[in-house]
């Protein structure tokens, strides 16, 4: 990686404001090699501006703490390289839309909390064995081990048109809460039939795979693919069989 | 009067982590009403960061294994100050706890046959750690919080404690404020447990969130209870050194458990010349033995780049300190080497580190399926902290319980990986059982409004101030700087002592922070109230590192190098005295009762 120059400066147009609205304001800072976006925002937050709200936490693309959207993109701050970034034009950062504005770079994400209450929860199978422990192959755990990576940044949720764009959080739970049903749909060991909930009462209907969500998930989860498409089929299966409709109609 | 949100609860839970969630779910089964405070969003705590796996004696990977296997490697980890209680207990229950997780939904990574897999890991004889890849954490806590989020708990989000509150020698519950708006909150408790984790963040290097501000250890202090062990903080071997901006940032010990090796920079693996007697017998007598022994061959004794932490934070210092360094500071650790021994060894690799692979793929351009990796010591866990009952986890204040790393006794002077996770749901599931029969034994606690207004007069003082104060984060960044420097991994008392003025003076700078702006998510407010908590947990660090004038396990001191056996009977126990002066004096640790005594022997 090429080091920077010593006395390498750049400027970062971040957003200020509450939910009574607000305006981007400009902060010029050092920067040296190998810094991510967060550190810029922690040095403009020592030295200049003390009362700058930013969320984080493990600095370590783990917690999803950190969501903002750098340069219109949703993404961790603590995972942006500024060598990712053209420095000669500002690092526009901004909190995520999809949510109310609490300050500066911090959103009110309290709904993805009450809607995860709304799923009903995982119930076990009986245990395979006396001492009451189960069998699973690896194989299948493979699948589910994919959704579980999800660290609830809530960036899938930003990008969603469903909530972004028409605001239908009391309708419909969203990518990541559609990954959290389908980690419990395929769970191996799990009972409960959530097919119905999704089609009524989570609209899972109102998803119709654009794929944002997936291309700006930093656990590289296959949302669309690999959770949404297959719970789609499943909701297909349960309430569109064909046959059944013709006899319906007999 | 200020003004204050009041929410009553049977039971407080102070911390989110493992063991927080892990107590609120107990106590919340029992019937008792439960609140759950935490600093950040839920499923957010230092609890995800954690990596290797959780230890625990279920044999699936090797049958020779058992609870007094498990206990012997945890004392002799500990050099036998150890709480040896709560050694017994750890070892006894790890097992039925994890195995309460998969029923709660976790998924852990499998053996042939189906069960739960294990590895191997520094200082366990066998392969004793379930896990999920790398990001064993993340799968404990996100069981704990979905489970919990059914079990009628309340949780405050974003909130702060500033002072445990006392009616007549027993805990009356806690005061703070929520981030988001500043708002001040009364919670009125019969029992409190802390579970606010570690104290990481008073040093410069760690791998350690913000969160770990110390505040569970200063709360129980300020209010009477006991800290013990408080000298022995942990220096993971292997934290990034480079890029700067993320140095300090964990690398798992699983990369070593996965055949990873550390070499300096002459290309050798220096932990070959340096193996203490105490582990001669276990260790690999050459690196064909100790790869045999990371690919589960049972007869194989483990490579030497496994021993307790303390020991190989010490080699790679050293090996730094001689010069022979990777070009940023660090040495090197190699697990792209494997390729030798496995066909499609990038794929393997991805596939049981890829937080790792990403981690360095994404913040440092490495391909750790290609090239080695720098690494150096990071401040990593606080072993000491509040003492308390093995049994109940209560400590010496009535009513105040403590789980996790803020409580101490499991791990005494060196705590093996691995172990920490356990600690969470043993300890976590025995302090919310104990607190909520202590709710129900007890009457409500009455509120004295003297002890609230103190914390609010205390808290408002920075914007009295302003802008003209100090700047809280120069402060946090100077005692980051010399608690590095002058308490870190090699200590000598005249640094010790030059700690313990700077430490004086930058109380007398924290009582001067300002900040200007208002109350709503003012992260500088936030900074400027958690520094009183950095000051204090770093005053008991230096006094107790000061009182034990000998080096045994975490704490090496270079005026006594040599493990003195005369303090091999005692702990060193802080509380603060009479006129708010910081006491640290020597315990005597109990003598082992007989039947743990022959297990030790045993296992020798």
């Amino acid at each position: 990686m090429p080091d920077l120059p010593q006395s390498a400066q750049a400027l970062f147009r971040i957003w200020r404001g509450d939910s009574n609205g607000g305006a981007f304001q400009d902060y010029k800072t050092p920067i040296d090699s190998g810094m991510v976006v967060l550190d810029a925002v922690h040095r403009i937050q020592a030295e200049q501006a003390p009362d700058l709200a930013v969320r984080w936490n493990c600095k370590a693309g783990k917690c999803g703490s950190c969501s903002a959207e750098i340069n219109g993109m949703p993404r961790l701050m603590c995972m942006t390289r500024l060598s990712e970034l053209n420095l000669d034009m500002p690092v526009l950062i901004e909190p995520m839309h999809a949510f109310p504005s609490i300050r500066d770079l911090v959103t009110d994400v309290s709904w993805n909390f009450r809607v995860k209450k709304t799923i009903k929860r995982f119930q076990p199978r009986l245990p395979d064995e006396p001492d009451g422990t189960w069998r699973m192959q690896q194989v299948d755990v493979d699948r589910v081990q994919e959704f579980r990576k999800c660290i609830e940044c809530f960036l899938c949720q930003d990008v969603c048109h469903v909530l972004r764009e028409h605001h239908k959080h009391e309708e419909f739970i969203g990518p990541r809460f559609l990954v959290y049903a389908a980690a419990l749909e395929m769970h191996p060991l799990d009972t409960v039939d959530r097919v119905p909930d999704l089609k009524k009462k989570h609209n899972i209907g109102y998803c119709n795979i654009t794929t944002c969500c997936r291309q700006v998930c930093p656990e590289s989860i296959t949302i669309t693919e690999n959770a949404i498409i297959p719970l789609k089929e499943r909701v297909v299966d349960a309430f569109f069989d064909p046959l059944k409709k013709f006899f319906h109609i007999l | 009067m200020a003004e204050y949100q009041t929410y009553p609860y049977d039971v407080l839970v102070i911390g989110a982590g493992g063991a927080g969630l892990r107590a609120a779910i107990e106590a919340a089964a029992s019937g008792v009403k439960v609140g759950v405070v935490c600093k950040s969003l839920l499923g957010k705590a230092h609890t995800v960061m954690a990596e290797g796996g959780v230890a625990a004696a279920l044999a699936n990977v090797d049958d020779r294994d058992n609870w007094r296997v498990h206990f012997s490697d945890t004392m002799r980890g500990g050099q036998y100050l150890n709480n040896w209680r709560m050694a017994e207990l750890h070892a006894k229950e790890a097992p039925a706890r994890v195995r309460e997780l998969e029923a709660w939904g976790a998924l852990f990574d499998r053996t042939q046959d189906g069960r739960i897999l294990q590895r191997n890991f520094g200082g366990h004889r066998y392969p004793r750690l379930a896990h999920v890849g790398d990001r064993t954490g993340l799968e404990m806590i996100r069981t704990l919080q979905d489970h919990g989020i059914h079990t009628g708990m309340e949780v405050h989000m974003e909130c702060t404690v500033l002072s445990l509150l006392i009616d007549d020698g027993r805990i009356a519950g806690a005061f703070g404020y929520d981030r988001e708006k500043g708002h001040f909150i009364h919670w009125p408790a019969k029992a409190v447990v802390l579970a606010t984790g570690g104290i990481g963040r008073a040093f410069k290097i760690t791998s350690n969130s913000w969160e770990y501000t110390g505040d569970g250890h200063a709360l129980a202090y300020q209010a009477g209870a006991e800290l013990v062990d408080m000298e022995f903080v942990q220096f993971h071997p292997t934290g990034m050194v480079w890029p700067i901006s993320v140095r300090g940032i964990l690398v798992t010990e699983g990369v070593r458990g996965e055949g990873g090796v550390l070499r300096n920079s002459e290309g050798k693996r220096f932990m070959f010349d340096d193996i203490p007697d105490l582990y001669k017998a276990q260790t690999a007598d050459s690196e064909e033995e100790g790869w045999r022994y990371t690919q589960g061959d049972k007869n194989a004794r483990r490579p030497p780049e496994l021993l307790t932490r303390d020991h190989v934070a010490r080699c790679i210092n050293r090996e730094v300190k001689a010069g022979r360094g990777s070009p940023h500071g660090g040495v090197f650790l190699d697990i792209a080497w494997i390729k030798q021994h496995i066909p499609n060894s990038a794929e393997h690799i991805k596939r049981k580190l890829p937080s790792m692979y990403h981690q360095f793929k994404q913040l440092a351009e490495i391909d750790i399926t290609k090239e080695p990796m720098e690494v150096g010591p990071t401040t990593h866990y606080m072993m000491g902290g509040v003492r308390v009952d093995g049994d109940t986890q209560m400590s010496t204040l009535p009513g105040l319980f403590a789980a996790g790393e803020v409580g101490a006794g499991l791990h005494g002077a060196n705590r093996l990986g691995g172990n920490s996770l356990s600690d969470l749901i043993v300890f976590g599931k025995r302090a919310g059982e104990y607190a909520a029969i202590f709710a129900k034994q007890h009457p409500e606690p009455a509120t004295d409004p003297n002890q609230i207004q103190a914390s609010v007069d205390a808290a408002l003082a920075p914007f009295t101030r302003g802008a003209e104060g100090e700047n809280p984060y120069q402060i946090q960044y100077e005692l980051q700087d010399k608690m590095q420097a002058l308490v870190g991994i090699v200590r000598v008392e005249s640094e010790m002592a030059e700690a313990l003025e700077v430490i004086g003076r930058l109380r007398e700078r924290a009582d001067r922070a300002g900040v200007a702006g208002h109350r709503q998510y003012n992260n500088g407010w936030h900074t400027a109230l958690d520094l009183g908590n950095m000051l204090t947990v770093s005053e008991a660090i230096t006094r107790a590192a000061l009182l034990r004038k000998e080096s045994r396990g975490a704490q090496f001191r270079d005026d006594f190098p040599n493990k003195d056996p005369e303090w091999g009977k005692f702990n060193n126990v802080i509380r603060r005295g009479p006129d708010g002066e910081m006491i640290v004096e020597q315990m005597p640790i109990p003598p082992l009762p007989p039947e743990l005594k022959a297990v030790i022997e045993e296992m020798k």
